[in-house]
């Protein structure tokens, strides 16, 4: 453990990305205000002890409406990152060890989605289910799969190769047994790493779907969505649209640093090519 | 090994062409079967809710909707090719014109962005590079890593609140029009473009400083200093030709993102360009506009990324050509 927080990226992102965890939880405890409780007398209302990050058009807290927001953001980085690691894990060891064809299939119909625009196209699925936070997940998530896939079939292919695999080979396991046993171990701290990037990345797509009003929903609170509503009240009340972008960019920053930690420490390789 | 020869060449050429139209085949019919299923009719929506069945079964007749889902592909993509244009159900023009004039806003848009992503992310990498480990370096890095986690659309609006809203230097939001006033839609892109451009230079100044530190520990760098060449001439002269070929990669990879990225930003500033377009299309069940847009912009990333293939290729002899 200390050898990670040796590391400034990590102990950075670690801390950055540790308050927002907390903020999450805290807040499904305990948030100063009910986030959806609207109050006609204190509409727009600036920052001040009562509501220090002001109040909205409908006079509901600012501050607990971040607070909440953070709960969506991490449940929409949790889920997309799940839908990746489970399907492109999966795809990607058939990649690397299905055979030619199985390869073949599988990294064209990665290239396929990479071909389309990220945004476009989560807008397009987004249209289709309907807009909702599960609805924005899953087309988060499914740009994930091909990125994990990826990432494992290259790492699996050279952990393939290592000694200790033509080993446990001579020594008569199972090839699905070697896998699980010596292949998925290795290629955890790549997958660790990648997780928490994409994570991040999560976190600022869903913002800009919920931006588009093709995410979470109303009354529900979320950063984006925040942002969409602020800007109505830019010339009034400029500090709606301050505070949750801070927010966004905080836990993404957060994220980032602390997967670039992960690298960092973990694949010292990479982490100098970067 | 020698430089590859004209035939390895020419095979790799035809093997990743064949793949750019196996791919464009795959996209164009990825897309239409995606639009064949989004709900909502789109004889209804034209209609309204009031409209009786007969009227339905008649547009959707004169629409084509009525066919089977390859009949319709194949008209679609046959009357692509001949160049032939449908027509928008909401806009009553064909949807190239459309698309022109919504890619007159959103390319000049693209490029200025670039423009700004490149006039801020190479000096900054080439400093962070000289300077490597140095105060000056963590600086650098700690900007790019705020840029990477800033929202461009929070930055956006950040700029509307700093340069329209309090100092009232820039519109709000929306576009005169190029031939109405067209210093007043420079202008106009400027917000934006500044926005999409600032976060994207902070992954290329990343990228350029990276490469630059590669180079530099190149052997023939290590000679130019050594025949005493000032500092600067090797970086500018001798270095920074070389580092910034991946530079120039991931700048063209992006262009061909910015054309359908844009989206966002476009809804920040109102700006009529493909983005909004596309979007509010789908908003409104305009499949024709839906279609060709999405072909559009999925055929831009696919190109780019050939075009990269081939300029990787040709530049750099140690990528395998079969």
């Amino acid at each position: 453990m200390r050898r990670f927080f040796q590391n400034k990226n990590f102990t950075a992102g670690f801390v950055l990305s540790a308050v927002v965890v907390l903020a999450a939880a805290a807040s499904l405890l305990w948030t100063p205000y009910d986030p959806n409780r609207m109050s006609a007398l204190e509409r727009l209302e600036g920052p001040s002890l009562r509501h220090p990050l002001g109040t909205d058009q409908y006079g509901r807290d600012t501050l607990s409406r971040i607070l909440a927001g953070a709960v969506n953001s991490i449940l929409v980085g949790l889920v997309t990152v799940a839908i990746g690691l489970l399907l492109g894990v999966a795809l990607g060891l058939l990649a690397a060890y299905g055979g030619k064809a199985a390869d073949e299939a599988i990294m064209r119909l990665a290239d396929l989605l990479f071909g389309f625009p990220a945004v476009l196209t989560a807008i397009l699925i987004t249209s289709i289910l309907g807009p909702s936070m599960v609805n924005a997940m899953l087309a988060i998530g499914i740009f994930y799969i091909p990125v994990f896939a990826r990432l494992t079939r290259a790492v699996a292919r050279v952990v393939w190769e290592k000694e200790f695999i033509a080993a446990a080979r001579a020594s008569g396991i199972g090839e699905l047994a070697i896998v699980r046993r010596h292949v998925l171990p290795n290629i955890l701290s790549p997958l660790l790493i990648q997780g928490t990037i994409q994570f991040a990345v999560a976190i600022l797509a869903e913002a800009g779907l919920s931006y588009l009003g093709l995410g979470t929903q109303p009354p529900h609170a979320s950063w984006g969505r925040m942002l969409n509503e602020a800007q109505t009240f830019l010339d009034t009340s400029p500090w709606m649209a301050v505070f949750p972008g801070l927010a966004i960019a905080w836990a993404v920053l957060g994220f980032n640093l602390l997967g670039d930690g992960l690298r960092d420490v973990l694949d010292p390789k990479m982490a100098r090519i970067r | 090994m020698g430089p590859p020869g004209l035939f390895p060449m020419l095979r790799y050429v035809l093997i990743k062409f064949a793949t750019l139209v196996l791919l464009l085949i795959l996209v164009s019919l990825t897309v239409f079967a995606v639009l064949f299923v989004l709900p909502g009719d789109p004889a209804q929506i034209i209609l309204g809710i009031h409209a009786t069945p007969e009227s339905l079964a008649r547009l959707r007749a004169e629409l084509g909707l009525d066919r089977p889902f390859f009949t319709q592909y194949a008209d679609w993509v046959g009357n692509l090719l001949l160049g032939r244009s449908a027509l928008s159900i909401h806009y009553k023009m064909p949807v190239f014109e459309l698309v022109a004039s919504r890619l007159a806003v959103t390319g000049p848009l693209a490029l200025l962005a670039m423009l700004f992503a490149v006039a801020f992310a190479v000096p900054l990498g080439i400093y962070a590079a000289r300077h490597q480990n140095r105060p000056q370096d963590l600086a650098v890095m700690a900007f790019t890593q705020v840029g990477l986690a800033t929202p461009e659309f929070w930055l956006g609006i950040l700029l509307v609140l700093l340069f329209s809203v309090e100092l009232n230097w820039f519109a709000a939001g929306g576009f005169p029009g190029w031939a109405a006033d067209p210093l007043g839609s420079l202008k106009a892109l400027l917000l934006p473009a500044f926005a999409l451009g600032i976060i994207r230079a902070a992954i290329l100044a990343r990228l350029t400083r990276s490469s630059m530190l590669d180079v530099l520990r190149e052997d023939y760098i290590r000679t130019a200093r050594a025949k005493g060449l000032r500092e600067r001439t090797v970086i500018y002269v001798h270095a920074l030709r070389n580092a910034l070929i991946p530079v120039l990669t991931i700048l063209g990879l992006q262009l061909g993102q910015l054309l359908a990225g844009a989206i966002i930003i476009e809804n920040v500033f109102f700006l009529p360009g493909l983005g909004r377009l596309v979007f509010t299309a789908i908003g409104m069940r305009d499949l024709p506009v839906v279609r060709d847009v999405v072909l559009l912009m999925a055929a831009a990333v696919v190109f780019v990324n050939f075009l990269v293939d081939l300029a990787y290729a040709a530049v750099d002899p140690r990528i395998e050509l079969h």
